[in-house]
């Protein structure tokens, strides 16, 4: 097993750990961290097999990519975590209201 | 331009908070000022293409403007203006502070996506776009919008990260991001069913296709009118524009029960989101409903695969974003007449607020699509794909979906005309607001009688203009 | 300007632009709001004499807009729709006069007179539409222009009436479409064709075609008030009464029935129905729809109400006609669609004068009106014995040519049908007059109103008395050459000659 078969490998599991615990845990820290995981399962993905070109020489287009996805996920976490905060400022507990 | 308009004027409204209102309008019409002039040059030459910063694909951004993107900005710029009126006398000072830069943010990011050529683009503006949307949302302030904004960023990042994975594999499989380039090297293979899968999923979970649709009646009902109109008539539309262009452009070996299977999730949810319209107590919710219900409708284009299909699917978009705008906006109004939006105590608003009922009832009737309207062609022209094609049961679909939607419409102009038993305090509605949901209303009206113009405009440039299969 | 080209699109234009000028219009505007109604109630007429003349010399109106890919919205003036536009522009003069006499002082006028001006539109559109979609559009937007105007008064009971209104008229809405859509993609066209243009189409559609005919005619029973599809007609009696003169006697029910005859005859052809044996079907439709109608009416008391049942039977006169296969049949049908039209709306016009100078609703109230009330009942009563179809009047020439083309049809059977509702009309008409001219009055009615010399507002006096007037001259005169008579018989020769 190549490294860039394992190093997607995790990609792939820490994605689908991220989308287990989004839906399953309740308490919003969880559900924003499990986002957060989620997203960089994607991201070792998208580097892990950037690894494979012909040239042994990575591929720098995805790393590029990498970088500008990271800068969407720090800035939607960051609004993420303000809402949570009104959040339970407003119902007392950091958790969705229930549905009306 | 289109793009870097709005972005300035969001920065400025957030360095000069007092000015945001004027800052806002005005830019406002530059902005469609823009369109109109991209419009004319995508008529007269056919499609555009243009490299950002001069730095072609593959490392750089290129933009493309054919038929179909013209008609979201076209859309986009109409709604965008109705919408700015609007709020220009919705929001109170405070808050228009913040609603000024996060309309603006959120226009770009929609401008920018309709113009993107590669998938990755499409991906930043998609989660730019969600981003504005959530905090639009949050708004209003209440428990209620808090929690529906934060379900609804919850879902949208979800939706974000299924989309970007399918991207990593398709550039995995193929070299590169762009549309086009993809589209000819595109060959089948499990990568290729997994990233268009995963896409696809991403893309309904943000379009809110049932039973993906949870999040959309809690964020469209809670949020401040305007926003609420944003979200149905551009937001939710957004994703689909995307969906379209992928199965369209890049993924023409769709199987045929994939297509089967959207058709049915969309049948669900005209049914489902119909008949869950009519329960509803409350005006807001009920034209939430009524998204999630339209946005079924849309859908039933994927099973007839054929161009007429499609273009009847935009169609309806189009008109549904002007009438759906119109809708919230009367709704908006009525709830600052009455202080509430109890669908049984409307109380004679027909004589009181004759011109926003008259918005409500002329967007209705697109929506039901009876005659005249954008809506009648846009069911004609479904109608008619879903008899040529042989598969009339989703014409039937259709059909009961626009007698739900005159159930619930007819409801609420039933209850505007009659009196209700309780008095009411009642507050002035500044006429800018009346206009403009008139002004919208007549909009999809008239869509009805300019079919032929519209359409041709969609054969320029792919998707419809190439020949596909 | 090239009139042939715009002149029905003028003439659709102008009740537009009237109903568009009174919506804004202040309720206290009564002068400017009644200038607007009948300088454009006239203006039309004016109009439409002039396209009369025209085509009686030869012209052909026609616009012609692109609507959809390959459909175009048409605006035609031929035989048949001149024959209706005559009708609705006369009779909707009329009516205006008579709703600015029975709304005077009534909240929400402006309103009214609006929707009532929009309904002009549409009627006038459903008339001179050249194809099927454009009559679609006009039809539909029927629909929602009456609405308003059966939900005007606000209340519960009116509420209720306007749902049930609408489902029914959305219900046929839908299945027009569908059966439209369908027709369209076996034919390609939707154009009507004299004698019908379904005849090229392959036999192994022929099983479609009847399902579309069905479907058709299902949409625009629903109008016109073809059991079971009524429903909605005695509920929508609760609208003010030139509403239900306007209903009854032009607008809807007639554009139901207008609509099947050009369903029959220029989109199917009368031949090539007869040939796919759905015409049997619709006679017996029909027939059932007259025996019911007269027998309902027999037993309710609220008058109103028994002339909306006197209604849906004589509208099925016209389908009646329509159905039966043979052209002194034809004529019976065409004709009485506009004689149907002057009686009834006399004897709503008449309903209403009751109602409001004396407030008499029920049959049962109305002995000795006659005394209080002459000219009312004179025109009452020449209503009523037109629609039991006495000679001379105008009913009596729709009934004798009906019974005739029955008979040259080898149907028999209807001539029964006929007589039999005849005798069901004089049993629930005749009582009411003898009741009103010969018995001793019972109500409380109100003191004597100054009206003059008059026993009620010339508004209110004066459209009645013109519409029985009609009724007579169309009887006795009904070989002129202008009549509506003589007009069906143009029309027939045109669906029959080889």
């Amino acid at each position: 097993m190549s490294a860039v078969f394992v190093y997607s490998l995790v990609g792939i599991g820490l994605f689908n750990l991220g989308l287990y615990a989004l839906i399953i845990y309740p308490h919003l820290l969880r559900k924003i961290l499990a986002v957060n995981i989620m997203g960089s399962g994607v991201f070792l993905v998208l580097v892990a097999l950037a690894g494979r070109t012909a040239s042994g020489v990575p591929d720098p287009v995805p790393h590029a990519m990498v970088i500008t996805g990271i800068v969407v996920a720090v800035s939607a976490t960051a609004l993420a975590l303000v809402l949570m905060l009104r959040v339970s400022a407003a119902t007392g507990q950091p958790e969705l209201p229930e549905e009306k | 331009m289109v793009i870097l308009l709005p972005i300035v004027a969001a920065l400025s409204c957030f360095l000069w908070p007092g000015r945001s209102i004027w800052i806002g309008l005005i830019n406002t019409f530059t902005i469609v000022l823009s369109v109109a002039g991209l419009s004319l040059q995508v008529v007269e030459q056919g499609a555009g293409r243009y490299a950002v910063g001069g730095w072609e694909a593959p490392l750089g951004i290129a933009l493309v403007s054919d038929g179909l993107s013209l008609l979201m900005l076209m859309v986009t710029a109409v709604v965008g203006l109705a919408i700015s009126v609007y709020s220009s006398c919705y929001f109170n000072q405070d808050k228009a502070r913040h609603f000024w830069p996060l309309w603006m943010l959120l226009w770009a990011a929609l401008n920018a996506l309709f113009l993107s050529a590669d998938i990755f683009n499409i991906y930043v503006t998609l989660e730019l776009m969600g981003l504005a949307a959530v905090a639009l949302v949050a708004l209003a302030g209440g428990k209620n919008s808090l929690g529906a904004a934060m379900r609804y960023l919850l879902v949208s990042l979800l939706g974000s990260l299924f989309y970007l994975l399918g991207v990593v594999l398709l550039y995995h499989s193929f070299g590169t991001v762009d549309m086009s380039l993809l589209a000819q090297r595109l060959e089948s293979s499990p990568a290729v069913w997994a990233a268009m899968g995963l896409m696809t999923s991403g893309l309904l979970l943000k379009t809110a296709l049932f039973p993906l649709h949870f999040w959309l009646p809690p964020a469209h009902g809670n949020a401040p009118a305007p926003v609420s109109a944003l979200l149905s008539a551009l937001v939710v539309k957004a994703s689909f524009y995307i969906l379209l262009r992928l199965w369209l452009e890049v993924f023409p070996v769709a199987s045929f029960e994939a297509g089967q299977l959207l058709g049915l999730l969309g049948a669900a949810a005209v049914l489902w989101g119909g008949v869950l319209a009519l329960r509803q107590t409350r005006l807001k919710l009920m034209i939430a409903y009524s998204t999630v219900m339209q946005i079924g409708y849309l859908f039933l284009a994927f099973p007839l695969a054929s161009i007429a299909g499609w273009k009847a699917a935009v169609y309806l978009l189009l008109s549904h974003a002007l009438a759906k705008t119109a809708m919230f906006m009367a709704a908006g109004n009525i709830l600052l007449y009455e202080g509430h939006d109890r669908i049984a105590e409307l109380d004679r608003v027909a004589q009181r607020l004759p011109m926003t009922l008259g918005a409500f009832a002329l967007a209705g009737v697109s929506l039901m699509g009876l005659p005249p309207s954008g809506g009648f062609i846009g069911k004609w022209l479904l109608l008619e794909a879903a008899i040529r094609s042989g598969q009339w049961w989703w014409g039937i679909v259709l059909i009961a979906g626009g007698l739900l939607t005159g159930a619930y419409v007819f409801k609420v102009i039933g209850f505007a005309f009659t009196q209700s038993n309780l008095p009411h305090e009642s507050r002035a509605v500044p006429i800018g607001m009346e206009w403009a949901a008139l002004f919208m209303a007549m909009l999809a009206i008239g869509l009805g009688f300019i079919a032929p113009w519209i359409l041709s405009i969609m054969d320029t440039g792919s998707p419809f203009g190439v020949a596909t299969r | 300007m090239n009139w042939d080209a715009w002149l029905p699109l003028f003439i659709i234009l102008i009740s537009l632009l009237v109903a568009l000028a009174i919506f804004p219009l202040a309720e206290e505007k009564v002068k400017t709001r009644i200038s607007l109604n009948l300088g454009g109630a006239l203006l039309k007429l004016v109009l439409v004499g002039f396209m009369l003349w025209g085509v009686y010399n030869g012209h052909h109106y026609e616009t012609r807009l692109p609507f959809l890919p390959g459909l175009d919205l048409v605006l035609r003036a031929d035989a048949l729709s001149m024959l209706f536009v005559v009708l609705s522009t006369g009779l909707w003069f009329l009516t205006t006069v008579y709703a600015v006499g029975y709304l005077e002082d009534s909240p929400h006028r402006s309103r009214f007179f609006g929707f009532f001006s929009l309904c002009v539109t549409a009627t006038i559109g459903v008339a001179l539409a050249g194809n099927l979609i454009t009559f679609l559009l006009f039809y539909e937007l029927l629909t929602l222009a009456t609405y308003p105007l059966i939900v005007h008064r606000g209340t519960e009971a009116s509420r209720k009436a306007g749902r049930t209104y609408l489902i029914y008229t959305i219900g046929g809405g839908a299945l027009l479409l569908i059966g439209t859509i369908w027709l369209y993609s076996l034919s390609g066209t939707l154009e009507f064709t004299t004698r019908g243009f379904l005849s090229a189409v392959d036999r192994s559609h022929h099983p479609a075609l009847v399902i579309i005919f069905v479907l058709l005619i299902a949409g625009l029973g629903v109008k016109a008030a073809l059991i079971p599809l009524h429903g909605w007609l005695p509920q929508s009696m609760v609208a003010p009464a030139p509403v239900s003169a306007l209903l009854h006697a032009v607008a809807v029910v007639k554009a139901g029935a207008f609509g099947i005859i050009r369903v029959v005859y220029d989109v199917f052809g009368i031949e090539f129905s007869a040939s796919l044996g759905v015409t049997l079907p619709l006679a017996i439709v029909a027939a059932s729809t007259i025996i019911y109608g007269s027998l309902r009416a027999l037993f309710q008391d609220d008058l109103k109400r028994r002339l909306a049942f006197s209604t849906v039977s004589q509208v099925s006169y016209i389908v009646l006609g329509i159905a039966i296969v043979g052209p002194l049949a034809t004529i019976g049908g065409l004709v009485h669609l506009v004689h149907q039209g002057v009686m009834k709306i006399t004897l709503f016009f008449c309903a209403g004068n009751l109602a409001e100078t004396l407030g008499i609703h029920k049959v049962s109230e109305m002995s000795g009106v006659g005394k209080r009330m002459p000219w009312t009942m004179v025109a009452f009563t020449i209503g009523t014995l037109g629609m039991i179809g006495a000679p001379p009047l105008a009913g009596f020439i729709s009934k004798w040519y009906l019974g005739m083309g029955a008979l040259e049809a080898g149907q028999g059977w209807v001539v029964f049908v006929l007589a039999g509702s005849s005798l069901l009309n004089a049993g629930y008409f005749l009582p009411i007059l003898y009741a009103a001219w010969f018995k001793e009055p019972v109500g409380n009615w109100p003191a004597e109103r100054s009206f003059g010399h008059y026993e009620t507002s010339l508004a209110l006096l004066l459209p009645p008395l013109v519409t029985a007037l009609l009724a007579v001259l169309l009887g006795l005169f009904a070989s002129a050459p202008f009549s509506p008579y003589s007009w069906s018989q143009f029309i027939t020769t045109l669906e029959y000659a080889p």
